[in-house]
């Protein structure tokens, strides 16, 4: 694992020009309490286009909350959130709007049984980008191909394996077109030999410009792709830094103690 | 030494499995036909006793009562066999009712149980915990007793629009009169059926080409409804509706719904929908909160997620219970006997029972009909089954 | 680079999404839709509720001895006092009421001794509830040993009978049940297939038709010089009905075990039954319970339909109340009470199922 991690370090110096300087999503000063909870405190954030951020910090530090409120799977009290120029707020059409352009994998992959690996890739551009239904399957292969899993179309998910269902939950994403690509602990879930099939996709999408945020522990693939590394704890950001120094030398003592927690096995 | 093996094999001779179970069977078979042939033998010499005779041609002798409903054309000089016929479409009629009453109460009960909003929920809990612990025969007799039978007589009505008018006696409501011309409006109807049918196909087809969405629905119901109104405008308004009137004591004309299956169907409805309500919960939750929101996140709308993700997954679960449920209600449809709304038991296993005194034919044709109903419904779910299981694996 | 290590205190929630003010916008005015639901839901209770206590309670007659007594509006609980024995033991004669109190109690001591996991010994108390249970109560019930005065079954009525009725049901089905389940799920052809085919025909008709069969078609089946009463008929029917209904449960348990556990069982050297015995069926019968409850909640709901063949029950008392002249207009009342009864029993034991189940659900996880 480590070898090709080495080799695609390469890749990613040039990887790291490509953040633009246009502002893709920005949290300012976002709490989010469940009940009497504090879950989110205080967070402020900005990703510009075509920036690839990983989010880290210990189970239970608000991670998942903190990239559900982006696209609203979950509501946050306090604060803004802009998404590609609107506001979330309760209005329906402005979160079935932000959703359109925001792309999310789940832990669980969450594809839809009762559905084909095709039919799961245009279903949301059929009925919301209102699309020939021909023109989406043109896409959905496309998608399919690039996930590497053309051959399993008109299977349905049960019969597919942990990475493959991680591979088209990605596809699925992607036949939006768009602009930006939530992961939540994208490869928690999945055996070992599986994490890297759904690595390398990753990867790829991020070398072809993709606006990321990516809530994962896999360290090799925040040095390999993201622009900075973000360290989350008790609801708030602790440490934001570029990959290398972020590694090299934590700042904040949680940092350390958290890094030395994972890198030690 | 192989002797030894001979002499324990052939000692072992019970201990075979295979002749073990043999012998059982056999046993077991024996016992069957003596017990079913003792059956026999005093039921014929108890029969002869009575002096009750044995056969179906009970069937073609003339009745000699009267059926206070009926859907087909009955009176006392029908025969014993009119009767079965007569009983097993009044059944039908209820379960037809019961099922489409029950399934819509069910449904918003079940529905309702799920909702964000607290007390909708917990009104819909309230519903569901009071009427399935309540013995459906008590809840029918309570229908009729205590509400229907303290309803004031036809001249004091309680009216709706002078059009419906509901009594101690029934419910009366409008009748449609098929005047001459009639059929070009249920032609009409017909036409509009297949238009919708064709404009689906048409919508599928131009969606498929273009992306573009048509509001099938809604233009098709619309146009179900809209045309054979305008086609029945247009031809001289050809059907009519024919409303009851008091006249003396009573009323005439429209259609009268007598109290007996205003009762039984309230009583079943609301009992079976308790139960359907269960399972459409049961069936909503099993579908987990990530497909709702990977649905979500793709920018589905709240509308299209339930009817393109969530419905059709939980139909799966729901569908086998519903139709035990439906089965069930058309079992517990038997009870009208207890306030005397003339279905097959009632009519059949009641009172041409008494009349003929062949309780063994006539008992065994009415479970017959139960059991055939049942055997149909295992048949679909199995069926049903098969062609939604999810492919796994 | 960021760094802030400071740690934020936790702060409450803005005001509008705590306390009542917050509970309240959240769970009954999140949407506009929800809002005119809660107010057609509240409209509902206020129209009513009000009524409804106002008759149950504030304007009803509680105190007396005949229908004279209810001089209000509201409801005459007197009626429901007044028949209070009918309602609890039928006809049964005045001076052996204790007898009948003596099996409720024991029956409650026995439900609770069976159902309530932390007693001890509970398979002795399903030893006994289905053998010396039945026996001391028909003993107790019936008279006619032991010095105990014969109390015919025409006069057994009441929640009584529908006690009785129900656990005659249960005692008789549930080994009838469990020997039918076997059969099943036997290789026997002969055997599996009869059991099959008993169990569906008894599942597959309305019970009601069974206790007609019961009470016209099984004098004919038995020799024409026994003489059966129509308790005993009505149990007869009920009992193998029940039995086939329980025979499902069990199966559903026995299809739940894992195959370990049988295999288990054989490579210990034991006999089919002793495996089933010492092995299977205690497992199979510890996960069956919150179903056998179930159908045991069904079954006692259904003995109302033995009003329809002519027995006393619970049911049958509330009607004959209704329409007797001396009490006129008290029909709601009645219902009223009778419901409730049932309800209360149905409600109970299907909590207690449920909290089971649940019980069983993490046991299993863990
Ligand atoms: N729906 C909810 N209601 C109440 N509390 C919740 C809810 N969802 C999450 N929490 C709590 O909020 C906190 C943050 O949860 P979150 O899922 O964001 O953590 P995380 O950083 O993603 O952890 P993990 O690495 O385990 O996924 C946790 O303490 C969790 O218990
Ligand atoms: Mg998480």
């Amino acid at each position: 694992m480590h070898a090709e991690v080495e080799e695609k370090e390469k890749q990613s110096v040039s990887l790291k020009h490509m953040a633009g300087t246009e502002t893709m999503i920005e949290l300012r000063g976002v709490n989010k309490w469940y009940g009497d909870f504090h879950v989110l405190k205080d967070i402020n954030l900005t990703v510009r286009k075509g920036e690839r951020i990983v989010v880290c910090g210990p189970s239970g530090s608000g991670k998942s909350t903190m990239i559900r409120c982006i696209n609203r799977l979950e509501e946050h009290q306090e604060g803004i959130i802009d998404v590609n120029g609107v506001t979330l707020t309760n209005d329906l059409k402005n979160i079935e709007h932000i959703r359109k352009d925001v792309g999310m994998v789940f832990q669980h992959f969450n594809l839809f049984p009762h559905l084909t690996v095709l039919e799961n890739c245009t279903l949301a551009p059929i009925w919301v980008r209102k699309m020939p239904r021909k023109e989406t399957e043109e896409i959905a292969m496309k998608y399919l191909e690039r996930v590497k899993i053309p051959d399993q179309a008109n299977k349905y998910p049960g019969q597919l394996s942990g990475g493959q269902q991680q591979r088209v939950a990605i596809a699925r994403s992607l036949c939006m077109n768009p602009e930006v690509m939530l992961f939540d602990e994208p490869t928690s879930a999945l055996d070992p030999e599986m994490i890297k099939e759904v690595l390398d996709v990753m990867i790829e999408l991020a070398q072809e410009g993709m606006t990321m945020i990516c809530v994962t522990h896999e360290m090799g693939f925040a040095r390999t792709v993201a622009n900075r590394v973000i360290f989350m704890d008790g609801g708030q950001i602790i440490e934001e830094n570029a990959p290398e120094p972020f590694f090299n030398s934590p700042q904040s003592e949680r940092t350390q103690l958290f890094l030395s927690q994972i890198l030690s096995h | 030494m192989s002797q030894n093996i001979n002499k324990a094999s052939s000692s072992r001779f019970w201990y075979d499995p295979k002749v073990r179970s043999i012998l059982f069977q056999l046993l077991f078979i024996g016992l069957l036909v003596f017990f079913i042939s003792n059956i026999i033998t005093n039921t014929t010499n108890n029969l002869e006793q009575r002096g009750i005779t044995t056969g179906f041609d009970f069937l073609s002798q003339e009745a000699g009562f009267g059926i206070i409903q009926s859907l087909v054309e009955y009176d006392e000089t029908h025969t014993f066999g009119k009767t079965f016929i007569v009983g097993l479409l009044n059944t039908a009629l209820v379960a037809v009712l019961g099922v489409a009453l029950s399934t819509v109460v069910g449904f918003l009960v079940g529905i309702g149980r799920l909702s964000s909003n607290w007390l909708v929920a917990r009104l819909s809990t309230v519903y569901i915990e009071i009427f399935r612990n309540i013995p459906v025969l008590l809840q029918i007799l309570f229908w009729y007793i205590a509400v229907l039978q303290v309803l004031p007589s036809p001249r004091q009505s309680i009216t709706l629009g002078e059009s419906i008018f509901l009594n101690l006696r029934g419910l009366y409501i409008p009748a449609p009169v098929f005047g001459e011309g009639s059929g070009i409006v249920l032609g009409a109807f017909v036409a509009a059926c297949m238009a919708a049918f064709v404009l689906s196909h048409w919508a599928k087809q131009r969606q498929v080409k273009t992306g573009e969405v048509f509001p099938v629905f809604r233009v098709g119901l619309g146009l179900i409804v809209a045309l054979p109104i305008v086609v029945w405008v247009v031809a001289g308004q050809p059907i009519s509706l024919e409303m009851p009137v008091l006249k003396g004591f009573n009323f005439r004309g429209g259609i009268t719904v007598m109290p007996e299956l205003i009762a039984l169907l309230l009583g079943l409805a609301f009992y079976t929908a308790a139960y359907i309500a269960e399972n459409v919960r049961a069936g909503i939750e099993a579908i987990s909160k990530g497909q709702r929101e990977a649905a979500g996140a793709l920018g589905l709308s709240e509308g299209r997620i339930m009817s393109l993700v969530i419905i059709p997954q939980a139909m799966r679960v729901v569908i086998p219970p519903l139709a035990t449920n439906y089965m069930n209600l058309i079992k517990n449809s038997s009870l009208a006997t207890a306030i005397g709304y003339p279905e097959l038991v009632n009519v059949f296993m009641g009172t041409t029972l008494n009349q003929t005194g062949q309780a063994i034919e006539i008992i065994a044709m009415t479970m017959a009909v139960y059991l055939t109903m049942n055997l149909m419904v295992s048949l679909f779910m199995n069926w049903f089954n098969t062609r939604m299981a999810l492919v796994e694996r | 680079m960021i760094v802030n290590d400071k740690n934020i205190p936790s702060r409450p929630a803005p005001a509008s999404t705590r306390g009542i003010a917050g509970w309240l916008r959240e769970n009954l005015f999140s949407t506009p839709g929800n809002s005119v639901l809660t107010f057609m839901g509240l409209a509902f209770l206020v129209w009513a509720i009000p009524p409804i206590f106002q008759w149950a309670v504030l304007q009803a007659d509680f105190i007396g001895v005949n229908k004279e007594a209810c001089t209000s509006e509201g409801a005459c609980w007197v009626f429901v006092s007044a028949r209070f024995q009918q309602f609890m033991y039928g006809f049964y004669p005045d001076t052996e009421l204790w007898r009948v109190n003596i099996f409720f109690a024991q029956m409650t001591a026995v439900l609770v001794w069976v159902l309530w996991d932390k007693m001890p010994r509970r398979t002795w108390g399903g030893v006994w509830f289905l053998t010396g249970f039945p026996l001391t109560s028909f003993i107790l019930l019936h008279g006619g040993f032991l010095g105990l005065e014969t109390v015919e079954t025409h006069k057994w009525g009441g929640l009584m009978l529908t006690l009785v009725l129900s656990l005659v049901g249960m005692v008789i089905a549930l080994p009838i049940g469990i020997l039918l389940a076997l059969g099943r799920r036997s290789d026997m052809p002969a055997v599996s297939s009869f059991c099959t085919v008993f169990i569906e025909i008894w599942r597959g008709v309305p019970l009601i038709t069974i206790l007609f069969m019961a009470s016209v078609m099984l004098p004919l089946f038995i020799p024409g010089d026994i003489e059966l009463d129509k308790l005993a008929r009505a149990m007869i029917g009920i009992s193998l009905f029940e039995a086939a209904l329980i025979a499902e449960v069990i199966r559903g348990g026995l299809q739940a075990m894992p195959k370990g556990q049988y295999e288990a069982a054989d490579a210990m050297g034991l006999s089919y039954w002793q495996g089933m015995r010492l092995i299977i069926m205690p497992q199979v019968l510890k996960i069956s319970i919150p179903g056998i409850v179930n159908t045991f909640v069904q079954l006692f709901k259904d003995t109302s339909l033995v009003l329809i063949i002519g027995l006393f029950d619970l049911l049958a008392v509330m009607q004959a109340g209704i329409t007797d002249v001396n009490w006129p207009n008290i029909s709601i009342e009645a219902f009223v009470f009778t419901g409730f009864v049932f309800w209360a029993f149905c409600f109970g034991m299907s909590r207690y199922s449920v909290a089971l189940e649940r019980k069983l659900d993490t046991g299993h996880k863990s």
